[in-house]
């Protein structure tokens, strides 16, 4: 097999060659990397822009999943190894907090809003007819990779519900009936 | 001088607000300002604009798209011609709007807005002539209490952080307004920013602290642009950075997003947080007046609390008393949501009555389709659902805890006869479940005991023995947990136990719901009133409905799924398909 190894630094380069001849699984996600090296370069640009490290973990991890779309194991480790702090806490804190996720999302990212206000106005039934439609489940991403349908805390937006966003634009008063008109909405779109 | 206030905040982008703003722009009427501003409260009338033509009363355009909505504007504003769609501005009826009193009023990404209201006099005062004794004087002699639902004391907050003897010191403003169903917070950071940085660097000042952090939700991008243009605003004005307004008083403020976790609401889980930690509750004491944010004094208060301190300086604790009831004065902000018509935010003087908030005309409004009030549900996850008994109560920190319930942060859903009250305490369960933190064991593993047995219940398989288990685990929960979210996680289970007893019963003994929204609960039926129209068994997602053309149909029960799709699709005159 070939690999490519363009635009890496000698650390990263020498940890992705050495793993790979130990034909251990991981270097072929950190092949992945190859292609993703600007990337990387971002967010560590913005690791050596903070003023202080102290407490900025959950900043970072902000920042890389704007970058990367969800926080994998390769970009916990890459952000442990920045801030100096064990990969552990980092893992700790990704998975403590929902806005964070270890999961691959979407093209198109749909969250259905859970509040109680969206709840007694059949926010559930909107949920189910999402999964439905795509035949997926809550979190998973379809296997076309365009859609990924989430449950969201809620977003405040109270008077309109139920609501939903997708990739952060929001559709308020929705019914069932309009759940399909969304999807191809943004089929429409590829 | 015509002026035209576009409500965007949140609600009102999500409904269009924005083409809305762009198409009168570029209308280009003469001698007319287009003021984009917040939250107007109004959230069921989202888009709302509101027309304040020169020597005429203000009056209101609501949910039209941007093509009528221009069509009647224009023609109000050049003509003068009032068409079915100008609607007159009935006024705020009961409201007394100090925490809100500039949303709806400014454009919140404008400074001089802010200043043209008196903005920044309050600090100014603060500086010039009370000085730090004379702010926390008067905090504390206008009673104010925390709105973040507890109701501590904030002068009290503000004294202790006061008489710590350490050099650095924090004021955070807690905007994790976690609590489904409010949106106050939301409203008052999107509509009217400046009120809170005023106010956090007035307890900076009072406390002796020289930063101020924001804990704000990453579901609220908009908030957090305005905060961000509101920060650089004011430190351009020197009205935040070093030496304010020509004092030595040096004020900064930095904003830190969460990132989803319910229980970063609680004072010390959120200073966790803003460390980069999980956001566990710490034990207490200390206090995070002693030791808080990195071991230093920290203050922290919430987004609605801020935003009265500006009022109440510049007014005087003697004005703000006589707002309200004497032991919790002033006004507090509720969202309503639920089964109501005037879905929003009222701001009423605390003591005002459940029953002025859900049926006045400027208030709730009433339930829509006049169908009838069954519970009010206040508090958040960690209130309770108040039944239609207790309606005359007046509302305010007390009289809620003594009906098993608490303020919150001030939602309120409101709640028909079509809710299953298990099921609300199941909801809720669900909810705190998810976020109980895991740190302490009877809120991890006692929520989630709650959580199954109520699963059991709402699914036709519960006993007697269920109902007793979740009362004396409830009590459990409440005495042994850590931090408030544990303490007042059983709330909505005991709450609707106490009230709703005979919905439990019925679930348990008679294997019903009362309301027919457990789904294993129910039936669908189709009587011999059935024409064979054939609609149902189109709409029908398994084909469980079956039967000849003109004939009576039949639904298989093994097949039904129970979606309901069929029962608004049997023509009305007909209505044969029936639920029970």
């Amino acid at each position: 097999m070939q690999i490519i190894v363009l635009l890496y630094n000698d650390k990263v380069l020498e940890n992705v060659i050495s793993l790979y001849i130990c034909g251990d699984p991981r270097s072929l996600s950190m092949k992945g990397m190859v292609g993703l090296t600007s990337e990387y370069e971002k967010l560590d640009a913005f690791i050596k822009n903070l003023p202080t490290k102290k407490g900025a973990l959950i900043a970072v991890l902000h920042h890389a999943q704007d970058i990367f779309g969800y926080l994998p194991v390769e970009v916990q480790d890459f952000v442990a190894q920045k801030l100096e702090i064990p990969a552990a806490k980092v893992y700790g804190v990704v998975t403590f907090y929902s806005f964070f996720s270890q999961q691959k999302k979407g093209q198109f990212r749909i969250n259905v809003c859970m509040g109680t206000a969206c709840f007694v106005k059949g926010a559930e039934g909107i949920l189910e007819e999402f999964n439905a439609l795509l035949g997926t489940e809550t979190s998973v991403v379809t296997d076309d990779g365009l859609f990924s349908v989430d449950a969201l805390r809620c977003i405040g937006a109270c008077g309109l519900a139920p609501v939903i966003t997708v990739n952060g634009k929001y559709y308020g008063r929705i019914k069932k009936s309009d759940v399909k008109d969304i999807i191809a909405e943004y089929k429409g779109k590829i | 001088m015509h002026k035209i206030y576009i409500g965007m905040a949140t609600c009102g982008i999500a409904a269009g607000a924005q083409a809305i703003h762009d198409v009168l722009v570029a209308a280009n009427m003469q001698n007319t300002q287009i003021i984009p501003t917040g939250c107007i409260g109004m959230c069921y009338a989202e888009p709302l604009i509101e027309i304040k033509k020169q020597g005429e009363g203000s009056v209101f355009v609501s949910g039209l798209d941007a093509k009528e909505a221009k069509k009647s504007i224009t023609d109000y504003i050049e003509n003068g011609n009032k068409d079915k769609n100008i609607l007159p501005n009935k006024g705020y009826g009961k409201q007394v709007r100090i925490a809100l009193r500039n949303c709806g009023i400014i454009n919140p990404e404008k400074i001089e807005d802010y200043i043209a209201e008196g903005g920044y006099e309050a600090l100014r005062k603060a500086l010039n002539t009370l000085g730090r004794e004379g702010v926390i004087e008067e905090i504390k002699a206008s009673n104010l209490r925390g709105r973040g639902g507890a109701g501590f004391p904030t002068g009290l907050k503000w004294e202790f952080g006061y008489k710590s003897n350490e050099h650095k010191k924090y004021i955070i403003c807690n905007a994790d307004e976690g609590d489904p169903g409010a949106f106050m917070d939301r409203s008052i950071l999107e509509g009217d920013p400046h009120s809170v940085l005023e106010a956090m660097a007035i307890a900076g000042f009072a406390v002796g602290a020289d930063e101020g952090i924001f804990y704000i939700r990453a579901e609220y991008p908009l908030a957090v642009e305005r905060l961000y243009t509101a920060i650089s605003q004011a430190e351009k004005l020197g009205n935040l950075g070093e030496g304010i307004m020509g004092t030595d008083f040096n004020f900064k403020i930095s904003i830190n997003l969460g990132a989803g976790a319910f229980v970063c609401g609680e004072e010390t889980a959120l200073l966790n947080s803003l460390e980069g930690k999980r956001g566990e509750p710490r034990l207490r004491p200390p206090f995070p007046a002693q030791k808080g944010l990195w071991d230093k004094p920290t203050v922290n208060n919430n987004v609605e609390t801020y935003a009265n301190i500006p009022a109440i300086i510049t007014r005087g604790a003697e004005w703000f008393r006589s707002i309200g009831i004497e032991k919790s004065p002033g006004t507090k902000v509720f969202a309503l949501a639920g089964k109501i018509n005037n879905v929003g935010l009222v701001e009423v003087p605390m003591g005002t009555t459940l029953r002025e908030i859900v049926y006045e005309p400027e208030l709730g409004g009433g339930l829509p389709d006049d169908k009838a009030f069954k519970a009010i549900q206040t508090g958040g996850p960690s209130g309770g659902c108040i039944p239609a008994v207790h309606i005359d109560m007046g509302v305010d920190y007390e009289s809620l805890a003594s009906i098993g319930s608490m303020m919150g942060s001030g939602g309120m859903i409101v709640m028909d006869e079509d809710d299953c009250m298990v099921n609300i305490a199941k909801f809720y369960l669900d909810f705190t479940m998810e976020e109980s933190c895991g740190k302490c064991t009877p809120c991890r593993i006692g929520n989630t005991r709650l959580h199954e047995i109520l699963s059991k219940i709402t699914t036709g398989k519960g006993s007697h023995d269920d109902i007793s288990e979740l009362k004396s685990l409830a009590r459990v929960i409440k005495d042994t947990s850590l931090c408030g979210l544990g303490m007042s996680a059983p709330n909505p289970v005991l709450s609707t136990l106490n009230f709703f007893g005979d919905e439990y019963n019925a679930h348990v003994n008679d294997k019903k719901c009362p309301s027919l929204t457990c789904k294993d609960l129910i039936t669908f039926k189709i009587t011999d009133k059935c024409i064979g129209c054939g609609i149902c068994s189109k709409v029908c997602p398994v084909n469980a409905i079956t039967g000849e053309p003109k004939k009576i149909h039949t639904i298989e029960h093994g097949k039904c799924i129970k979606c309901g799709e069929c029962l608004p699709k049997c023509p009305e005159k007909v209505r044969a398909i029936i639920k029970e």
